[in-house]
Protein backbone atom coordinates (compact mmCIF):
# COMPACT_ATOMS: atom_id res chain seq x y z
CA UNK A 1 0.00 0.00 0.00
CA UNK A 2 2.90 2.25 0.91
CA UNK A 3 4.72 1.61 -2.00
CA UNK A 4 1.55 2.60 -4.35
CA UNK A 5 1.72 5.89 -2.50
CA UNK A 6 4.91 6.32 -2.91
CA UNK A 7 4.17 5.48 -6.60
CA UNK A 8 1.47 8.23 -7.05
CA UNK A 9 3.44 10.71 -5.34
CA UNK A 10 6.68 10.17 -7.41
CA UNK A 11 4.29 10.49 -10.22
CA UNK A 12 2.92 13.98 -9.36
CA UNK A 13 6.38 14.85 -8.85
CA UNK A 14 7.87 14.44 -11.85
CA UNK A 15 4.79 15.12 -14.09
CA UNK A 16 5.29 18.96 -12.46
CA UNK A 17 8.85 19.01 -12.94
CA UNK A 18 7.93 18.06 -16.72
CA UNK A 19 5.55 20.48 -16.86
CA UNK A 20 8.24 23.40 -16.66
CA UNK A 21 9.50 23.00 -20.18
CA UNK A 22 6.72 26.18 -20.93
CA UNK A 23 7.65 29.58 -23.07
CA UNK A 24 6.36 32.75 -22.17
CA UNK A 25 6.74 36.17 -24.32
CA UNK A 26 4.90 39.60 -22.40
CA UNK A 27 5.48 41.35 -26.06
CA UNK A 28 3.84 38.98 -28.47
CA UNK A 29 2.45 40.77 -31.68
CA UNK A 30 -1.37 41.27 -32.75
CA UNK A 31 -2.81 43.33 -35.30
CA UNK A 32 -6.10 43.48 -36.75
CA UNK A 33 -7.01 45.05 -39.82
CA UNK A 34 -10.92 45.87 -41.14
CA UNK A 35 -10.92 46.69 -45.27
CA UNK A 36 -13.88 48.64 -46.13
CA UNK A 37 -14.65 50.92 -49.14
CA UNK A 38 -15.03 54.25 -47.10
CA UNK A 39 -11.78 53.25 -44.87
CA UNK A 40 -8.55 50.82 -43.68
CA UNK A 41 -8.27 50.63 -40.10
CA UNK A 42 -5.34 48.68 -38.33
CA UNK A 43 -4.64 48.56 -34.99
CA UNK A 44 -1.18 46.97 -33.10
CA UNK A 45 -0.84 45.61 -30.15
CA UNK A 46 2.74 44.73 -28.96
CA UNK A 47 1.79 43.93 -25.45
CA UNK A 48 0.57 40.40 -25.53
CA UNK A 49 0.91 37.39 -23.33
CA UNK A 50 1.42 34.31 -24.82
CA UNK A 51 2.61 30.72 -22.89
CA UNK A 52 3.58 27.28 -24.29
CA UNK A 53 3.89 23.68 -23.13
CA UNK A 54 6.50 22.02 -24.78
CA UNK A 55 5.33 18.85 -23.29
CA UNK A 56 1.27 18.92 -24.19
CA UNK A 57 1.43 21.63 -27.33
CA UNK A 58 -1.08 23.86 -25.13
CA UNK A 59 -1.26 27.63 -25.48
CA UNK A 60 -2.72 29.90 -23.85
CA UNK A 61 -2.80 33.70 -24.95
CA UNK A 62 -4.07 36.92 -23.09
CA UNK A 63 -4.11 40.41 -23.70
CA UNK A 64 -5.27 44.06 -23.50
CA UNK A 65 -7.92 45.25 -25.21
CA UNK A 66 -6.56 49.18 -24.06
CA UNK A 67 -3.41 48.29 -25.76
CA UNK A 68 -4.14 48.39 -29.05
CA UNK A 69 -2.95 51.45 -30.66
CA UNK A 70 -4.82 53.15 -33.79
CA UNK A 71 -3.35 55.80 -36.16
CA UNK A 72 -6.68 57.88 -35.10
CA UNK A 73 -6.81 58.62 -31.43
CA UNK A 74 -10.36 59.06 -31.86
CA UNK A 75 -10.85 55.62 -33.24
CA UNK A 76 -9.50 54.09 -30.61
CA UNK A 77 -11.58 55.59 -27.74
CA UNK A 78 -14.57 54.30 -29.76
CA UNK A 79 -13.20 50.90 -29.89
CA UNK A 80 -12.27 50.72 -26.54
CA UNK A 81 -15.87 52.73 -25.90
CA UNK A 82 -18.45 51.37 -28.04
CA UNK A 83 -17.45 48.59 -29.89
CA UNK A 84 -15.36 46.20 -27.34
CA UNK A 85 -16.35 48.51 -23.91
CA UNK A 86 -12.71 47.65 -22.43
CA UNK A 87 -14.36 48.52 -19.07
CA UNK A 88 -16.71 46.25 -18.96
CA UNK A 89 -14.20 43.38 -21.45
CA UNK A 90 -10.76 44.26 -20.70
CA UNK A 91 -9.06 41.34 -21.67
CA UNK A 92 -8.97 38.75 -25.04
CA UNK A 93 -8.21 35.86 -24.54
CA UNK A 94 -7.47 32.28 -26.38
CA UNK A 95 -6.64 28.62 -24.93
CA UNK A 96 -6.30 26.28 -27.19
CA UNK A 97 -3.86 23.40 -28.16
CA UNK A 98 -1.11 23.25 -31.20
CA UNK A 99 -1.39 20.18 -32.91
CA UNK A 100 0.93 17.29 -33.80
CA UNK A 101 3.37 19.53 -31.78
CA UNK A 102 5.67 16.17 -30.72
CA UNK A 103 6.46 16.24 -34.41
CA UNK A 104 6.91 19.43 -35.51
CA UNK A 105 11.02 20.21 -36.66
CA UNK A 106 12.91 22.36 -39.03
CA UNK A 107 11.85 20.63 -41.61
CA UNK A 108 7.94 20.45 -40.84
CA UNK A 109 7.56 23.87 -39.27
CA UNK A 110 3.27 24.29 -40.10
CA UNK A 111 0.85 22.95 -38.21
CA UNK A 112 -2.78 23.67 -36.67
CA UNK A 113 -3.80 24.94 -34.13
CA UNK A 114 -7.23 24.93 -32.27
CA UNK A 115 -9.07 26.62 -29.61
CA UNK A 116 -11.43 28.92 -28.13
CA UNK A 117 -10.95 32.43 -28.46
CA UNK A 118 -12.84 34.94 -26.22
CA UNK A 119 -13.40 38.62 -26.50
CA UNK A 120 -15.88 41.05 -25.36
CA UNK A 121 -17.72 38.36 -23.12
CA UNK A 122 -18.21 35.82 -26.27
CA UNK A 123 -16.49 32.65 -26.65
CA UNK A 124 -15.67 31.08 -30.20
CA UNK A 125 -13.81 28.43 -31.42
CA UNK A 126 -11.21 28.68 -33.77
CA UNK A 127 -8.60 26.61 -35.59
CA UNK A 128 -5.86 28.17 -37.97
CA UNK A 129 -2.87 27.03 -39.40
CA UNK A 130 0.04 28.42 -37.83
CA UNK A 131 4.18 28.53 -38.24
CA UNK A 132 6.14 27.17 -35.39
CA UNK A 133 9.81 27.69 -35.75
CA UNK A 134 11.36 25.72 -32.70
CA UNK A 135 14.90 26.78 -32.03
CA UNK A 136 17.32 26.24 -29.25
CA UNK A 137 16.27 28.99 -27.05
CA UNK A 138 12.95 30.51 -28.70
CA UNK A 139 9.71 29.23 -30.29
CA UNK A 140 8.39 31.16 -33.22
CA UNK A 141 4.47 31.10 -33.68
CA UNK A 142 3.07 33.25 -36.52
CA UNK A 143 0.31 33.41 -38.54
CA UNK A 144 -3.18 34.90 -39.31
CA UNK A 145 -6.65 34.00 -39.48
CA UNK A 146 -10.12 36.19 -39.75
CA UNK A 147 -12.76 36.21 -37.15
CA UNK A 148 -16.52 37.41 -37.85
CA UNK A 149 -17.56 40.54 -36.12
CA UNK A 150 -21.00 39.46 -35.56
CA UNK A 151 -19.85 36.61 -33.50
CA UNK A 152 -18.75 38.37 -30.57
CA UNK A 153 -21.89 40.26 -30.01
CA UNK A 154 -20.20 43.58 -31.47
CA UNK A 155 -22.74 46.27 -32.38
CA UNK A 156 -21.92 48.35 -35.46
CA UNK A 157 -24.47 51.24 -35.72
CA UNK A 158 -25.86 51.92 -38.89
CA UNK A 159 -24.35 55.36 -39.13
CA UNK A 160 -20.72 53.76 -39.93
CA UNK A 161 -21.84 50.36 -41.33
CA UNK A 162 -19.65 51.02 -43.68
CA UNK A 163 -16.41 52.11 -42.59
CA UNK A 164 -16.11 48.98 -40.61
CA UNK A 165 -15.77 45.48 -42.64
CA UNK A 166 -17.86 42.04 -41.41
CA UNK A 167 -14.46 40.05 -41.02
CA UNK A 168 -11.53 41.31 -39.70
CA UNK A 169 -8.25 39.92 -40.21
CA UNK A 170 -5.72 39.40 -37.84
CA UNK A 171 -2.03 38.31 -37.52
CA UNK A 172 0.55 37.35 -34.90
CA UNK A 173 3.79 36.85 -34.17
CA UNK A 174 5.29 35.71 -30.69
CA UNK A 175 8.48 35.00 -29.76
CA UNK A 176 8.52 32.68 -26.57
CA UNK A 177 11.12 32.46 -24.37
CA UNK A 178 11.89 29.86 -22.07
CA UNK A 179 9.83 30.39 -18.87
CA UNK A 180 11.68 30.44 -15.12
CA UNK A 181 9.58 30.98 -12.25
CA UNK B 1 -9.46 -1.90 -8.08
CA UNK B 2 -9.81 1.07 -5.36
CA UNK B 3 -6.20 1.68 -5.71
CA UNK B 4 -6.25 1.83 -9.09
CA UNK B 5 -9.71 4.15 -9.41
CA UNK B 6 -7.19 6.32 -7.03
CA UNK B 7 -4.57 6.23 -9.07
CA UNK B 8 -6.57 6.85 -12.27
CA UNK B 9 -8.51 9.82 -10.20
CA UNK B 10 -5.15 11.55 -9.11
CA UNK B 11 -3.24 11.03 -12.58
CA UNK B 12 -6.21 12.19 -14.05
CA UNK B 13 -6.88 14.88 -11.89
CA UNK B 14 -2.72 16.36 -12.53
CA UNK B 15 -3.04 16.05 -16.17
CA UNK B 16 -6.09 18.09 -16.32
CA UNK B 17 -4.63 20.86 -14.44
CA UNK B 18 -2.45 21.47 -17.08
CA UNK B 19 -4.37 24.20 -19.24
CA UNK B 20 -5.21 26.48 -16.52
CA UNK B 21 -2.15 26.13 -14.99
CA UNK B 22 -1.03 28.21 -17.98
CA UNK B 23 -3.97 30.79 -17.60
CA UNK B 24 -2.46 31.30 -14.16
CA UNK B 25 1.15 31.77 -15.11
CA UNK B 26 -0.57 34.55 -17.48
CA UNK B 27 -2.58 36.25 -15.38
CA UNK B 28 0.63 36.15 -12.38
CA UNK B 29 2.98 37.74 -15.34
CA UNK B 30 0.40 40.08 -16.64
CA UNK B 31 1.98 43.31 -15.48
CA UNK B 32 -0.21 45.32 -13.00
CA UNK B 33 -1.32 48.21 -15.20
CA UNK B 34 -2.69 51.37 -14.66
CA UNK B 35 -5.09 52.39 -17.05
CA UNK B 36 -6.24 55.50 -17.41
CA UNK B 37 -10.05 56.25 -17.38
CA UNK B 38 -10.99 57.61 -20.55
CA UNK B 39 -14.36 59.13 -21.88
CA UNK B 40 -15.21 60.76 -18.68
CA UNK B 41 -17.39 62.95 -20.75
CA UNK B 42 -17.91 62.38 -24.75
CA UNK B 43 -16.97 65.66 -25.62
CA UNK B 44 -14.85 68.76 -24.87
CA UNK B 45 -18.31 70.54 -23.23
CA UNK B 46 -20.55 68.87 -21.10
CA UNK B 47 -23.70 72.00 -22.62
CA UNK B 48 -22.53 75.47 -22.70
CA UNK B 49 -19.53 74.59 -20.70
CA UNK B 50 -16.28 72.76 -20.61
CA UNK B 51 -15.97 69.51 -19.51
CA UNK B 52 -12.47 67.94 -18.20
CA UNK B 53 -11.89 66.30 -21.99
CA UNK B 54 -9.13 67.51 -24.01
CA UNK B 55 -8.51 66.16 -27.25
CA UNK B 56 -5.57 63.87 -28.22
CA UNK B 57 -2.45 65.27 -29.66
CA UNK B 58 -2.91 66.28 -33.31
CA UNK B 59 -6.65 66.61 -33.32
CA UNK B 60 -8.00 69.76 -34.52
CA UNK B 61 -11.65 69.74 -33.77
CA UNK B 62 -14.08 72.16 -35.35
CA UNK B 63 -17.15 73.29 -33.50
CA UNK B 64 -20.25 74.74 -34.47
CA UNK B 65 -22.58 76.01 -31.89
CA UNK B 66 -26.63 77.27 -32.32
CA UNK B 67 -28.77 79.18 -30.10
CA UNK B 68 -31.84 79.94 -31.03
CA UNK B 69 -34.25 82.50 -29.43
CA UNK B 70 -36.52 81.84 -26.93
CA UNK B 71 -39.35 79.14 -27.01
CA UNK B 72 -41.66 81.23 -25.81
CA UNK B 73 -41.74 83.74 -28.34
CA UNK B 74 -44.50 82.09 -29.58
CA UNK B 75 -45.53 81.25 -33.54
CA UNK B 76 -44.59 84.60 -34.71
CA UNK B 77 -40.97 83.88 -34.24
CA UNK B 78 -41.47 80.23 -34.79
CA UNK B 79 -40.54 79.43 -30.93
CA UNK B 80 -37.22 81.28 -31.39
CA UNK B 81 -36.37 79.80 -34.45
CA UNK B 82 -36.17 83.01 -36.47
CA UNK B 83 -33.69 84.36 -34.39
CA UNK B 84 -30.70 82.52 -34.18
CA UNK B 85 -26.64 83.00 -33.09
CA UNK B 86 -23.88 81.13 -34.33
CA UNK B 87 -20.28 80.17 -32.41
CA UNK B 88 -17.84 78.66 -34.69
CA UNK B 89 -14.17 77.56 -33.13
CA UNK B 90 -11.17 75.87 -34.09
CA UNK B 91 -10.01 74.09 -31.37
CA UNK B 92 -6.10 72.33 -31.37
CA UNK B 93 -4.16 69.99 -29.31
CA UNK B 94 -1.03 70.81 -29.03
CA UNK B 95 -0.42 67.75 -26.66
CA UNK B 96 -2.86 65.43 -25.28
CA UNK B 97 -3.18 67.77 -22.25
CA UNK B 98 -2.81 71.06 -23.72
CA UNK B 99 -5.80 72.76 -26.04
CA UNK B 100 -5.59 75.80 -27.70
CA UNK B 101 -8.64 77.60 -29.25
CA UNK B 102 -9.76 80.92 -31.36
CA UNK B 103 -13.58 81.44 -31.74
CA UNK B 104 -16.07 84.00 -33.02
CA UNK B 105 -19.60 84.31 -31.53
CA UNK B 106 -22.31 86.22 -33.54
CA UNK B 107 -23.81 87.27 -30.33
CA UNK B 108 -22.37 90.73 -29.34
CA UNK B 109 -19.62 90.25 -31.79
CA UNK B 110 -17.13 88.37 -29.72
CA UNK B 111 -14.14 87.00 -30.50
CA UNK B 112 -12.83 84.30 -27.90
CA UNK B 113 -9.45 82.44 -27.36
CA UNK B 114 -8.85 79.75 -24.73
CA UNK B 115 -6.47 77.22 -22.89
CA UNK B 116 -7.04 74.50 -21.60
CA UNK B 117 -5.14 72.27 -20.09
CA UNK B 118 -5.35 68.70 -18.12
CA UNK B 119 -3.19 68.34 -15.27
CA UNK B 120 -4.68 65.22 -13.32
CA UNK B 121 -6.42 62.02 -14.85
CA UNK B 122 -8.48 60.14 -13.05
CA UNK B 123 -6.71 56.55 -12.84
CA UNK B 124 -7.77 52.92 -12.18
CA UNK B 125 -5.51 49.92 -11.34
CA UNK B 126 -1.78 50.05 -9.41
CA UNK B 127 -1.52 53.84 -9.04
CA UNK B 128 -5.03 54.65 -9.42
CA UNK B 129 -6.22 58.41 -8.67
CA UNK B 130 -9.73 59.04 -7.75
CA UNK B 131 -10.61 62.33 -10.01
CA UNK B 132 -9.47 64.20 -13.27
CA UNK B 133 -8.21 67.92 -13.04
CA UNK B 134 -8.51 70.25 -15.67
CA UNK B 135 -7.50 74.26 -15.92
CA UNK B 136 -9.48 76.35 -18.17
CA UNK B 137 -8.29 80.11 -19.24
CA UNK B 138 -10.01 82.20 -21.92
CA UNK B 139 -10.45 85.58 -22.95
CA UNK B 140 -12.75 87.23 -24.74
CA UNK B 141 -13.09 90.55 -26.98
CA UNK B 142 -17.19 92.42 -27.48
CA UNK B 143 -16.50 93.93 -30.96
CA UNK B 144 -20.30 94.82 -31.30
CA UNK B 145 -20.78 98.63 -31.91
CA UNK B 146 -23.16 99.25 -29.14
CA UNK B 147 -21.61 102.30 -27.73
CA UNK B 148 -22.19 105.94 -27.78
CA UNK B 149 -19.43 107.57 -30.82
CA UNK B 150 -18.19 109.82 -28.61
CA UNK B 151 -17.45 107.69 -25.91
CA UNK B 152 -15.56 104.56 -27.65
CA UNK B 153 -13.92 102.51 -25.63
CA UNK B 154 -10.60 100.80 -25.99
CA UNK B 155 -9.34 97.71 -26.82
CA UNK B 156 -8.41 96.52 -23.15
CA UNK B 157 -12.06 98.43 -22.11
CA UNK B 158 -14.22 95.23 -23.90
CA UNK B 159 -12.01 92.33 -22.40
CA UNK B 160 -13.39 89.71 -19.92
CA UNK B 161 -11.47 86.92 -18.55
CA UNK B 162 -12.58 83.64 -17.15
CA UNK B 163 -10.44 81.21 -15.15
CA UNK B 164 -11.99 77.66 -14.17
CA UNK B 165 -10.85 74.62 -12.10
CA UNK B 166 -13.12 71.89 -14.16
CA UNK B 167 -12.91 68.46 -11.14
CA UNK B 168 -14.46 65.40 -12.44
CA UNK B 169 -14.75 61.81 -11.84
CA UNK B 170 -16.17 59.19 -13.78
CA UNK B 171 -17.84 57.01 -10.84
CA UNK B 172 -19.07 54.12 -13.81
CA UNK B 173 -19.53 53.73 -17.23
CA UNK B 174 -22.85 55.53 -16.60
CA UNK B 175 -22.30 58.11 -14.28
CA UNK B 176 -20.12 61.40 -14.31
CA UNK B 177 -19.56 64.12 -12.58
CA UNK B 178 -18.05 67.42 -12.46
CA UNK B 179 -17.41 70.52 -10.29
CA UNK B 180 -16.49 73.93 -11.45
CA UNK B 181 -15.13 76.76 -9.51
CA UNK B 182 -15.11 79.72 -11.79
CA UNK B 183 -13.84 83.20 -11.53
CA UNK B 184 -14.90 86.22 -14.12
CA UNK B 185 -13.06 89.43 -14.64
CA UNK B 186 -14.81 92.22 -16.70
CA UNK B 187 -12.75 94.94 -17.15
CA UNK B 188 -15.26 97.31 -17.51
CA UNK B 189 -19.03 96.96 -16.32
CA UNK B 190 -22.11 98.29 -17.11
CA UNK B 191 -22.79 100.57 -14.10
CA UNK B 192 -20.26 101.16 -11.05
CA UNK B 193 -22.81 98.93 -8.83
CA UNK B 194 -21.50 95.44 -10.39
CA UNK B 195 -18.80 93.82 -9.72
CA UNK B 196 -15.78 94.00 -12.10
CA UNK B 197 -14.92 90.12 -10.46
CA UNK B 198 -17.83 87.67 -10.36
CA UNK B 199 -17.22 84.17 -8.59
CA UNK B 200 -19.70 81.23 -9.80
CA UNK B 201 -19.97 77.26 -9.30
CA UNK B 202 -20.67 75.31 -11.63
CA UNK B 203 -22.06 71.29 -11.79
CA UNK B 204 -22.73 68.88 -14.32
CA UNK B 205 -23.12 65.52 -15.04
CA UNK B 206 -23.37 63.25 -17.62
CA UNK B 207 -26.00 60.33 -17.96
CA UNK B 208 -25.26 57.93 -20.05
CA UNK B 209 -28.59 56.07 -21.89
CA UNK B 210 -26.71 54.02 -24.38
CA UNK B 211 -23.62 53.65 -25.69
CA UNK B 212 -24.18 56.34 -28.08
CA UNK B 213 -27.01 58.76 -26.13
CA UNK B 214 -26.11 60.34 -23.24
CA UNK B 215 -28.46 62.84 -21.00
CA UNK B 216 -26.29 65.78 -19.87
CA UNK B 217 -27.27 68.83 -16.96
CA UNK B 218 -25.39 71.79 -16.17
CA UNK B 219 -25.79 74.61 -13.37
CA UNK B 220 -23.80 77.34 -12.83
CA UNK B 221 -24.30 79.40 -9.37
CA UNK B 222 -23.54 82.87 -9.76
CA UNK B 223 -22.41 84.43 -5.76
CA UNK B 224 -22.06 88.35 -6.62
CA UNK B 225 -24.41 88.43 -9.61
CA UNK B 226 -24.64 91.86 -11.75
CA UNK B 227 -26.94 94.35 -9.96
CA UNK B 228 -27.90 96.78 -12.94
CA UNK B 229 -29.14 93.81 -15.00
CA UNK B 230 -31.13 91.38 -13.77
CA UNK B 231 -29.54 87.98 -14.37
CA UNK B 232 -30.39 84.52 -13.67
CA UNK B 233 -27.92 81.36 -12.92
CA UNK B 234 -27.52 79.21 -16.34
CA UNK B 235 -28.96 75.88 -16.62
CA UNK B 236 -28.73 73.78 -19.41
CA UNK B 237 -30.05 70.22 -20.12
CA UNK B 238 -29.84 67.95 -23.00
CA UNK B 239 -28.28 65.35 -24.79
CA UNK B 240 -25.47 64.18 -26.66
CA UNK B 241 -25.69 61.72 -29.96
CA UNK B 242 -21.96 60.59 -30.93
CA UNK B 243 -21.78 58.61 -34.53
CA UNK B 244 -18.14 57.95 -35.44
CA UNK B 245 -16.30 61.34 -35.69
CA UNK B 246 -18.79 63.81 -34.87
CA UNK B 247 -20.68 64.81 -31.16
CA UNK B 248 -23.89 66.26 -31.60
CA UNK B 249 -25.29 67.89 -28.66
CA UNK B 250 -29.25 69.35 -28.65
CA UNK B 251 -29.64 71.82 -25.84
CA UNK B 252 -32.02 73.34 -23.99
CA UNK B 253 -30.51 76.43 -21.85
CA UNK B 254 -31.85 79.72 -20.79
CA UNK B 255 -28.45 81.31 -21.65
CA UNK B 256 -28.11 82.80 -24.88
CA UNK B 257 -24.31 83.33 -25.24
CA UNK B 258 -22.22 80.01 -25.78
CA UNK B 259 -19.03 81.95 -24.10
CA UNK B 260 -18.16 81.15 -20.38
CA UNK B 261 -18.62 85.02 -19.40
CA UNK B 262 -21.69 85.23 -21.31
CA UNK B 263 -23.58 82.17 -20.20
CA UNK B 264 -21.93 82.47 -16.54
CA UNK B 265 -22.61 85.97 -16.12
CA UNK B 266 -24.95 87.33 -17.92
CA UNK B 267 -27.73 84.75 -18.91
CA UNK B 268 -30.96 86.61 -18.03
CA UNK B 269 -33.66 84.08 -19.45
CA UNK B 270 -35.71 82.47 -16.42
CA UNK B 271 -35.76 78.62 -17.44
CA UNK B 272 -39.37 77.54 -15.77
CA UNK B 273 -41.14 80.94 -17.46
CA UNK B 274 -40.29 79.08 -20.92
CA UNK B 275 -36.93 81.82 -21.70
CA UNK B 276 -35.30 78.54 -23.15
CA UNK B 277 -33.02 78.99 -26.17
CA UNK B 278 -33.03 75.65 -28.21
CA UNK B 279 -29.42 74.87 -29.88
CA UNK B 280 -26.96 72.37 -30.69
CA UNK B 281 -22.89 71.99 -30.66
CA UNK B 282 -21.74 69.89 -33.69
CA UNK B 283 -18.21 68.93 -33.20
CA UNK B 284 -15.80 67.55 -36.15
CA UNK B 285 -12.45 66.04 -35.30
CA UNK B 286 -10.20 66.03 -37.77
CA UNK B 287 -6.34 64.46 -37.39
CA UNK B 288 -4.10 67.20 -38.57
CA UNK B 289 -1.17 64.90 -36.95
CA UNK B 290 -0.34 61.45 -36.85
CA UNK B 291 -0.15 59.95 -33.02
CA UNK B 292 3.84 58.14 -32.73
CA UNK B 293 4.14 55.06 -33.02
CA UNK B 294 5.58 53.94 -29.22
CA UNK B 295 2.89 56.00 -27.81
CA UNK B 296 2.06 54.00 -24.24
CA UNK B 297 -1.46 54.36 -22.92
CA UNK B 298 -0.22 53.90 -19.55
Amino acid sequence: MKKYYFLLITILFVSQLFSQDKYLTKEGFVSFFSHSLVEDIKADNNQVLSIIDTKTGEIAIQLLMKSFLFKKSLMQEHFNENYIESHKYPKAKFKGIILNYEQLNEQINETEIKGILSIHGEEKEISTIVIVDIQMDEIIITGEFTVEVADFNIKIPSVVINNIAKTIKLTFEFHHKPYKK
Amino acid sequence: MKKLVLFIFIFGLNFNSFSQELEDILEQEAPDYTTLTTGTFNGTRIMNGHSVETRKKGILEFLISHRFGRINSGIDDLFGLDDSNIRFGFEYAFTDNLTIALGRSSFEKTYDGYIKYRVLKQKTGENDFPISLTLFGSATEKTIKDYDPENKPTFSDRLAFTSQILLARKFNSNFSFQIMPTYIHFNTVPTTADPNDIIALGFGTRIKISKRISLNAEYYYTFNPFESIDTKNSLALGMDIETGGHIFQLIFTNSRSMIEKGFIAETTGEFFKGDIHFGFNISRAFQIKKPEEKEKLY
